[in-house]
């Protein structure tokens, strides 16, 4: 390792530590798990306190971990640990958010329909419509062309609007005790129709 | 680090906190789960730290790897 001086060690770790709650975001989004998310966020920064050489001051500490973050979770994509496990689980982690952190039901919903979106259209949406980054930042994120960045936007757009259109997305209910019923529906019908298909 | 990092840096950086564009969707037509969408995304953000973040990041000090 070519040193870096304690002080670009100490500036290095101030700008990791101020990304984490983007990592964080980032994460939930693409596996929908708060604690697997975590646990993605975790190998993140121990990655890129590793590889804290390779970063060049004054360029976007975000878009240079999630870089990092996307090939961890695409790692453990391909060992298929986030795929057995989410249709099982996912309601279980919904319900048993800490308290203080519940989500309001209608980030519920988003949330549910984001899940329902192919990983790679998911992951395009999560970056350009809620991080911010530009198609081309998106796209260097991503490591592919800034057309199959703004496909992908575009058909996770429809596919929302539809899901919106058609109602696929359960309305808030006028108690939590009907809200959570709703999203235990919703997953089972999630669960079958993958079963099918 | 490449070319990329220095295009996506400052800008990327910039708009964590605010004045995000929406990658070209036009505002005036912008559906209703577009801000769901970023409201999902900024209450993860704003949740507070866990613990484990912390202990992890003292590690980092204590080892320097």
């Amino acid at each position: 390792m070519s040193g870096g001086s304690p002080g670009e060690a100490s500036e290095f770790k101030r700008e990791l530590t101020a990304v984490i709650p983007h990592l964080r975001a980032f994460a939930r989004g693409l596996c929908g798990r708060p604690d697997l998310a975590d646990d993605l966020v975790q190998e993140t920064m121990l990655k890129a306190w590793s590889a804290r050489d390779r970063f060049q001051p004054g360029t976007s500490m975000r878009a240079w971990t999630f870089v990092i973050l996307r090939n961890a979770y695409l790692t453990e994509m391909r060992r298929n640990r986030f795929r057995g496990e989410y249709d099982e689980n996912v309601a279980e982690r919904i319900l048993t958010a800490p308290a203080g952190q519940e989500e309001p039901l209608h980030l519920a919903d988003m949330h549910r329909a984001l899940m329902q979106l192919p990983p790679e259209r998911r992951e395009a949406l999560l970056l350009v419509g809620a991080g911010g980054f530009s198609y081309e930042e998106a796209a260097e994120i991503c490591g592919c062309a800034v057309g199959t960045i703004k496909s992908r936007v575009g058909r996770a757009r429809a596919a929302l609007n539809a899901m919106l259109e058609e109602g696929n997305i359960p309305h808030r209910s006028s108690s939590d005790d009907e809200a959570h019923g709703a999203i235990l529906g919703e997953l089972d019908e999630i669960t079958s129709g993958r079963g099918k298909a | 680090m490449t070319d990329m990092e220095k295009k996506t840096g400052q800008s990327g950086q910039d708009r964590i906190a605010h004045d995000r564009q929406d990658g070209g969707n036009d505002p005036a037509n912008k559906p209703d789960w577009a801000a769901g969408l970023r409201r999902l995304y900024d209450s993860v953000v704003e949740e507070p730290l866990p613990d484990s973040f912390k202990d992890l990041l003292s590690k980092l000090d204590d080892t320097g790897q």
